[in-house]
């Protein structure tokens, strides 16, 4: 195979993965670079995301996946000297130009970090708190709310008896599980996830594996991971980012069983990364 | 005792102490000496205070106004200093957590970390704290009696000057400049300790950077917040100099009624008792009753702030 084929290949790929018959694409990024002043950490990256499917950026540390992902909500705005080229769109408005609201961005497209970040108050007033900020007072749809969040999340078992007691009490996985709860709680139609599970002993892992399977009915689902495995087992499409440059988009299993490029294969077989 | 022979002797060998660590025990005795003389210092103060203070020390004394000469033990009473003392401590507690809280929140979630306009800030508070307190004195007649004071009367219309003169209020303000620094540093160290992921958890669930500062911020900073506060208490209860000219009296026979009265301060008397008595062997046990005052009512007010803070605490604790 030439260079050229494969590379054209490689684009039929991605636009047949992003096509997916006549659905329009909820996230879809047009020649993407991102600067930390000089450095370039990103470079004119494309791709398009479907809506409720899981997609995962696989790579290894440093090739800039997080920092893409942080792209979709804005994330990046709180760092100083960054600078974006290209476009974002999220249902067709680029959420980088000035008439869009990051607050309504965010409310829309959620997330969730690499280490549990629960507020340092009751279990009930984490997953209130996006509720309350949004102008929500009333008691009955906040217990609404919360109830059904923590049960779509998959917590509502462990903590119902106690949802005034602090969240920090909760173990690592629940924290997890806490933090996934008080995202959908605003319903957003995207949660961004950047490793979630980096940080959790194995069963904690598999419930939030089996929770982002869950959830993938209801949200599309954008996953950071630097665990293969991980990305095999619950995406349906798989990115591989290479120092800040996109190197492969497909299918999940055509990327871990039958890859384009060399370079993803060496990846996915352990071969480097 | 049959111990089984380890299997091979070096190891036995590497556990031992090669020689007695000299630097180390040398160190720890520099230490515990230096904690020592801190402490003994401290006793020589309190014991020589109690000891010629306590006769002096009257419940009239501490709940009464002197009317006439406050030289003569018979005579002198201190209300009106303790109540002056309290007042300005309070008054000055009022401006200094708000404008220092204020700022410290701008230099940590606001200002951008790199830029010159921040450094300046920075250094400017850094140089705020080494000004000595004569100084701010000074500053404090110039600014807050002088122009801000005199230009009220001037705009206000007022016959007789109000505001541009000594009072509780300015000496109140001089003493918060004084010890802005301490709450601004204070209250960034809180800031700063606080982990960025919370920030972050709040801004991606669509808050705003002010709400997510008064909602998860604040909150987490109110002990770190009421430390600047208690030093600045500290610092401010004992501090004579930046009151000379800005409201202490020599001598009122009256409790202070509003904030723009002169007001009599206990650390001000305790430099009149020792330099403008004509009997200083009469007056001792009342300057030292005085300086007793004034510790325990320094000390007062440290425990209260302190009870207010482990309160919180516990409150926030409740809660992690």
């Amino acid at each position: 195979m030439t260079e050229t084929t494969v590379s054209r290949l490689n684009v039929t790929a991605a636009t047949a993965v992003a096509a997916g018959g006549d659905i329009a694409p909820l996230i879809d990024v047009r020649e993407l670079s991102l600067f930390y002043g000089p450095t370039q950490a990103l470079k004119r990256i494309s791709l398009t995301i479907r809506e409720k499917l899981v997609t995962a950026f696989i790579g290894p540390s440093g090739c800039g996946k997080s920092t893409f992902l942080r792209c979709f909500n804005r994330m990046n705005d709180l760092i100083d000297n960054v600078r974006i080229e290209g476009e974002v769109k999220i249902a067709g408005q680029d959420i980088n130009s000035r008439e869009v609201d990051v607050i309504e961005l965010r409310k829309r497209v959620g997330m969730v970090f690499q280490r549990s970040n629960p507020f340092p108050k009751s279990i009930y007033e984490n997953i209130a708190y996006g509720l309350r900020l949004h102008g929500t007072r009333d008691k009955s749809t906040l217990d609404g709310v919360v109830e059904q969040s923590l049960r779509s999340a998959a917590l509502w078992g462990e903590v119902k008896d106690r949802l005034q007691s602090s969240a920090l009490g909760l173990s690592g996985g629940q924290q997890q599980r806490l933090c996934i709860a008080r995202a959908i709680a605003i319903r957003p139609e995207i949660i961004l996830m950047d490793e979630p599970a980096s940080a959790l002993d194995p069963i904690a892992t598999a419930k939030i594996e089996d929770l982002i399977l869950e959830l993938k009915r209801e949200f599309t689902i954008v996953i950071v991971t630097h665990n293969m495995q991980q990305a095999a087992r619950i995406s349906d499409h798989t990115a591989f980012f290479y120092l800040g440059e996109l190197i492969e988009y497909d299918n999940t299993h055509k990327i871990f069983t039958n890859p384009a490029k060399k370079q993803t294969e060496d990846y996915v077989t352990g071969r480097f990364g | 005792m049959n111990s089984t022979p380890l299997a091979s002797p070096e190891l036995r060998r590497d556990f031992r102490a090669k020689s007695f660590d000299f630097a180390s025990f040398l160190f720890g005795g520099a230490t515990g000496l230096a904690t020592l003389l801190i402490l003994g210092i401290l006793a020589v103060i309190l014991i020589n205070t109690l000891v010629n203070g306590w006769s002096g020390l009257s419940w009239r004394f501490v709940s009464t106004i002197a009317k006439k000469d406050f030289f003569d033990p018979d005579t002198a009473a201190i209300l009106p200093m303790i109540v002056g003392t309290t007042l300005r401590v309070f008054v000055m507690t009022f401006f200094v957590i708000p404008v220092g809280v204020i700022t410290a929140i701008y230099l940590t979630e606001y200002a951008h970390n790199t830029s010159v306009f921040t450094r300046i800030i920075r250094s400017a508070v850094n140089n705020l704290a080494g000004v000595p307190s004569i100084v701010f004195g000074l500053f404090g007649l110039g600014f807050f009696i002088n122009f801000i004071g005199r230009n009220l009367d001037t705009l206000l219309r007022y016959d007789q000057p109000t505001w541009g003169h000594e009072s509780i209020l300015w000496a109140s303000m001089t003493l918060a400049v004084m010890t802005l620094p301490v709450v601004i540093v204070a209250t960034e160290e809180s800031l700063k300790a606080i982990p960025t992921g919370l920030r972050e958890a709040s801004l991606a669930l669509g808050a705003t950077k002010l709400e997510t500062i008064l909602k998860i911020v604040l909150p987490q900073a109110l002990p770190g917040i009421l430390t600047g506060g208690i030093l600045a208490v500290s610092r401010a209860a004992g501090e004579v100099a930046p009151i000379l000219f800005t409201g202490a009296a020599y001598f009122i026979a009256d409790l202070p009624h509003k904030l723009t009265d002169q007001f009599m301060d206990l650390g001000y008397h305790v430099y009149v008792l020792s330099t403008q008595s004509d009997n200083i062997e009469k007056t001792r046990p009342i300057l030292f009753a005085t300086i007793l005052a004034l510790l325990l009512l320094t000390f007062a007010l440290n425990v209260v702030a302190i009870f207010v803070r482990a309160n919180m605490r516990k409150k926030l604790r409740s809660l992690q």
